[in-house]
C-alpha cells in the first residue's frame, strides 16, 4: 500500500448564531462578536484525510485562500493531525476581501501546481461540497478541471485501493458509487465522519507549526458582490396550544384538522 | 425574441422530481421572452418532460447514467452550438454540479442559489448565502450566464408546466456530443439501496428532534409519533454530532432541505442553520421548554413543556382516539 499525499482546501467563515447582523455599509457580516470556524464540510474533509493517512500512511497539507487570521483554521487542522499549512493571499485578501469563485479556484490551482513542482503530485485533493458562507458549489470543480483531475461532489464515504478511489454519494434511496483513478479530487459532505477534537499535544504542535504563505493575484471572475441584505423575517403569530402533557388534546385536534391524525 | 434559455433537467434514469418544475419557473421568471429548451442528457428513449417549448435530447454511450464530467462536457458543447441566453437549473446536487462543470470548462462565472435575477449587461442577481439566512446582491458579467436557483425559491407553479405547447409532444431534437475517451471516468458504477418508502425529503410530516431529546433512546417516542403520522424522523446537527442519529436525518444548511406539510420541532432551538432547512414547511409546530426559543417564536403552533412528557401524551391521545373510532 503506497503512502498518500493529500491536500485539503479549507475556508475560514464566521459562525453566526440565531441572527446575522451586517456592517453599516452592508458589504460584510458584522463579525465583531462572532467566532470563526472552518466550514463544516471541510472540517470533515480534514478528518477524512487523517483517517486515510492512518490507513495508508502519507501526509496532509491544508490550504486556505484567506487573510492572516485564517491561520487559526489552518492551525486547528494541524492540531488534529494535518502536517503542513499553506495560506494563499495578497493585500486585498488580507484586508478581508473574499475573492470570487473563479479567482479563488485560480489561486488554489496555481498553488497546487507550485507545491507539486516542489514535492510531487497530490494523490487526493479534498474540498468541501460547498463553503458555508458563499455556497458557490464550484471552487473544487474549477480547480479539478484546471488540473485535469476527476472530481465528484457530495461524497459521504471514501475508500482507496490499488490507485483507485471509490466514493459514495447519498441519494434519496441510498448511495451512488463512483470510482476514479488517482490522482483525483473529491467534494466531501458533512456526515462522512465525525471530526475528532484536538488533543493538548496536538494544540502545542499547532502553535509551533509554520504556515507557509504563497502570494497570488488571480484575475477577477464575473461574479461580484454589491451588498448583503438580511431576509425579511416573517412575523408569525404563534398559537400556543398549551403547556406540558395537557396540550396533547389540542395538538391532536390540530393534527386531525390537517388530516394527519 | 432572445435566444432560448437552456434548462438542465436533473433526472435519474428518466425520473424527474419537482425541482424540474422549479427550474422552469425560474427560467420563465428570468427570461419571460425566451423559449425554454429543456436539456435531457442520457437515456435512449425520448424523454417525457413537460413544461418546455423544445427538448434537446443529448445522447452518447458515455452519458447513459449520471456522469458529472461527461454531462458537463456535453452540456457545454450543446451551449456552444445553441448560444443560449442563459443556462439555468434548480440547485439540486446534480444541478449545481453539472453547471459548475460547464462554468469551469467555459471559464464563465456561475451563480448558485439565486433567488432573483434580471438579465442585462451585467445581470443583476440576488443569491441566498449561508444556506439562505443572508441575501447577496451581485452582478454577473458573462458571455454565457450560468445560474441555479435556490431550492424552493421558485415555487413549482403547475401552470408553468401547462402554458406551453406540451399537451402534445414539443419538438425533440437530438444532439450527439464528441467526448474524450476518459470523459466518463466519473460515472456512477453501482448503486446501493438503503431506504424504501417514505424519505425525509418527500414525507408529508417530519418529526424532528434536537439537543432537548437528550439521547439516542429518547428518539423512540419521536419515531413512534412519526410512524403514527406517516412521516419521517429528522434531527438537528447537535444530534448527529452526538451520534444519536445518522447524518442522513439531519435537517439544515449542511443537512437536508425539507418542505413538508407539517414540521414538528421537538427540543430544537431554531438556530438559523437549522431554520433554513425547514423554513419551506407549510406549518410548523414547536415543542420546547423555552417560550422564547426562536423556533417557538417563529412557529405557527407551539407547546411549552418537556418533550419527554408532551410527545408520549400526544402518541397516547392519537392511539386513544383511533381506538375509539
Ligand atoms: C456553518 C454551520 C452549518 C450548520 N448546519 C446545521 C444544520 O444543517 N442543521 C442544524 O440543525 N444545525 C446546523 N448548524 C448548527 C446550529 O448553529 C445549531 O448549533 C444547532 O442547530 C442547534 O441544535 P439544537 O437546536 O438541537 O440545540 P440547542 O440550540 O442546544 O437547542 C436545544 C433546544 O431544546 C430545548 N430543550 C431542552 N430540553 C428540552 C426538553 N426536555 N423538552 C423540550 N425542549 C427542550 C431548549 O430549550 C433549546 O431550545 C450549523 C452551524 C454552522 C456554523
Ligand atoms: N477561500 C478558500 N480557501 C480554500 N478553499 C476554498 C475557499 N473557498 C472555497 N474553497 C473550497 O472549495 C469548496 C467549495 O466552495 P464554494 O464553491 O465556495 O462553495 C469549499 O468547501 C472549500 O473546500
Amino acid at each position: 500500500m503506497s503512502a498518500l499525499r493529500i491536500l485539503v482546501s479549507v475556508k475560514r467563515v464566521p459562525a453566526p448564531g440565531a441572527q446575522i447582523t451586517l456592517t453599516a455599509d452592508a458589504r460584510a457580516i458584522d463579525a465583531r462578536n462572532l467566532g470563526f470556524t472552518t466550514s463544516p464540510h471541510e472540517e470533515c474533509a480534514v478528518e477524512e484525510a487523517i483517517r486515510l493517512v492512518d490507513t495508508h500512511g502519507g501526509d496532509i497539507t491544508v490550504l486556505t485562500v484567506g487573510p492572516p487570521e485564517a491561520d487559526e483554521q489552518l492551525r486547528y487542522a494541524i492540531s488534529v493531525g494535518a502536517h503542513h499549512a499553506i495560506r494563499v493571499g495578497n493585500e486585498e485578501i488580507a484586508s478581508g476581501e473574499d475573492p470570487d469563485p473563479q479567482a479563488t479556484a485560480r489561486a488554489i490551482a496555481d498553488a497546487v501546481l507550485a507545491l507539486e513542482a516542489e514535492a510531487g503530485v497530490f494523490d487526493v485533493l479534498l474540498f468541501g461540497n460547498e463553503s458555508a458562507d458563499s455556497g458557490g458549489f464550484q471552487v473544487g470543480v474549477r480547480v479539478a478541471r484546471a488540473l485535469g483531475r476527476p472530481i465528484v461532489n457530495g461524497i459521504k464515504a471514501i475508500d482507496i485501493a490499488d490507485g483507485v478511489l471509490t466514493a459514495r454519494r447519498e441519494c434519496d434511496t441510498g448511495f451512488e458509487v463512483y470510482r476514479m483513478p488517482l490522482p483525483a479530487a473529491v467534494g466531501v459532505k458533512e456526515g462522512i465522519n465525525l471530526p475528532r477534537y484536538a488533543t493538548l499535544p496536538g494544540r502545542l504542535r499547532a502553535k509551533k507549526a509554520d504556515v507557509q504563505t504563497i502570494d497570488a493575484s488571480p484575475p477577477r471572475g464575473g461574479l461580484a458582490t454589491v451588498q448583503f441584505a438580511t431576509p425579511a423575517v416573517e412575523v408569525t403569530e404563534t398559537v400556543l396550544l398549551g403547556t406540558g402533557a395537557d396540550a396533547a388534546g389540542a395538538v391532536v385536534d390540530l393534527l386531525s384538522e390537517l388530516g394527519l391524525a | 425574441m432572445s435566444n432560448p434559455v437552456l434548462v438542465f433537467i436533473d433526472h435519474d434514469r428518466g425520473a424527474v422530481g419537482d425541482d424540474t418544475r422549479q427550474a422552469f419557473a425560474f427560467a420563465r421568471a428570468c427570461l419571460p421572452d425566451a423559449a425554454v429548451a429543456a436539456v435531457v442528457i442520457g437515456g435512449d428513449t425520448t424523454p417525457a418532460v413537460t413544461g418546455a417549448d423544445t427538448i434537446w435530447h443529448v445522447r452518447h454511450a458515455e452519458l447513459d447514467d449520471y456522469a458529472p464530467e461527461a454531462w458537463g462536457d456535453a452540456l457545454h458543447q450543446l451551449a456552444a452550438e445553441v448560444t443560449p441566453s442563459a443556462i439555468v437549473t434548480t440547485g439540486t446536487e446534480r444541478g449545481n454540479e453539472v453547471l459548475a462543470h460547464v462554468a469551469a470548462i467555459a471559464d464563465e462565472p456561475f451563480a448558485a442559489n439565486v433567488v432573483a435575477a434580471t438579465p442585462g449587461a451585467p445581470w443583476q442577481i440576488r443569491r441566498a448565502r449561508w444556506g439562505g439566512s443572508l441575501l447577496e446582491d451581485a452582478t454577473l458579467t458573462a458571455v454565457l450566464p450560468i445560474l441555479s436557483c435556490a431550492l424552493h425559491a421558485y415555487p413549482s407553479d403547475p401552470s408553468t408546466t401547462s402554458t406551453t405547447s406540451t399537451t402534445s409532444n414539443p419538438n425533440v431534437a437530438e444532439f450527439v456530443p464528441v467526448l474524450q475517451p476518459d470523459a466518463g471516468r466519473t460515472r456512477i458504477v453501482d448503486r446501493v439501496q438503503v431506504a424504501e418508502g417514505i424519505t425525509l425529503t418527500t414525507a408529508p410530516v417530519v418529526v424532528s428532534g434536537g439537543r432537548g431529546v437528550g439521547s439516542e433512546e429518547g428518539f423512540a417516542a419521536i419515531e413512534a409519533l412519526a410512524e403514527l403520522l406517516g412521516g419521517a424522523v429528522g434531527c438537528s446537527r447537535v444530534v448527529t454530532n452526538q451520534g444519536w442519529r445518522p447524518h442522513a436525518d439531519q435537517v439544515g444548511q449542511t443537512g437536508k432541505r425539507v418542505a413538508p406539510d407539517l414540521y414538528i420541532a421537538c427540543g430544537i432551538s431554531g438556530a438559523i442553520q437549522h431554520w433554513v432547512g425547514m423554513q419551506a414547511a407549510k406549518q410548523i409546530l414547536a415543542i420546547n421548554l423555552d417560550r422564547d426559543a426562536p423556533m417557538v417564536t417563529k412557529a405557527d403552533y407551539a407547546v411549552i413543556g418537556d418533550l419527554h412528557e408532551v410527545i408520549p401524551a400526544i402518541v397516547d391521545e392519537i392511539r386513544r382516539r383511533r381506538a375509539a373510532t
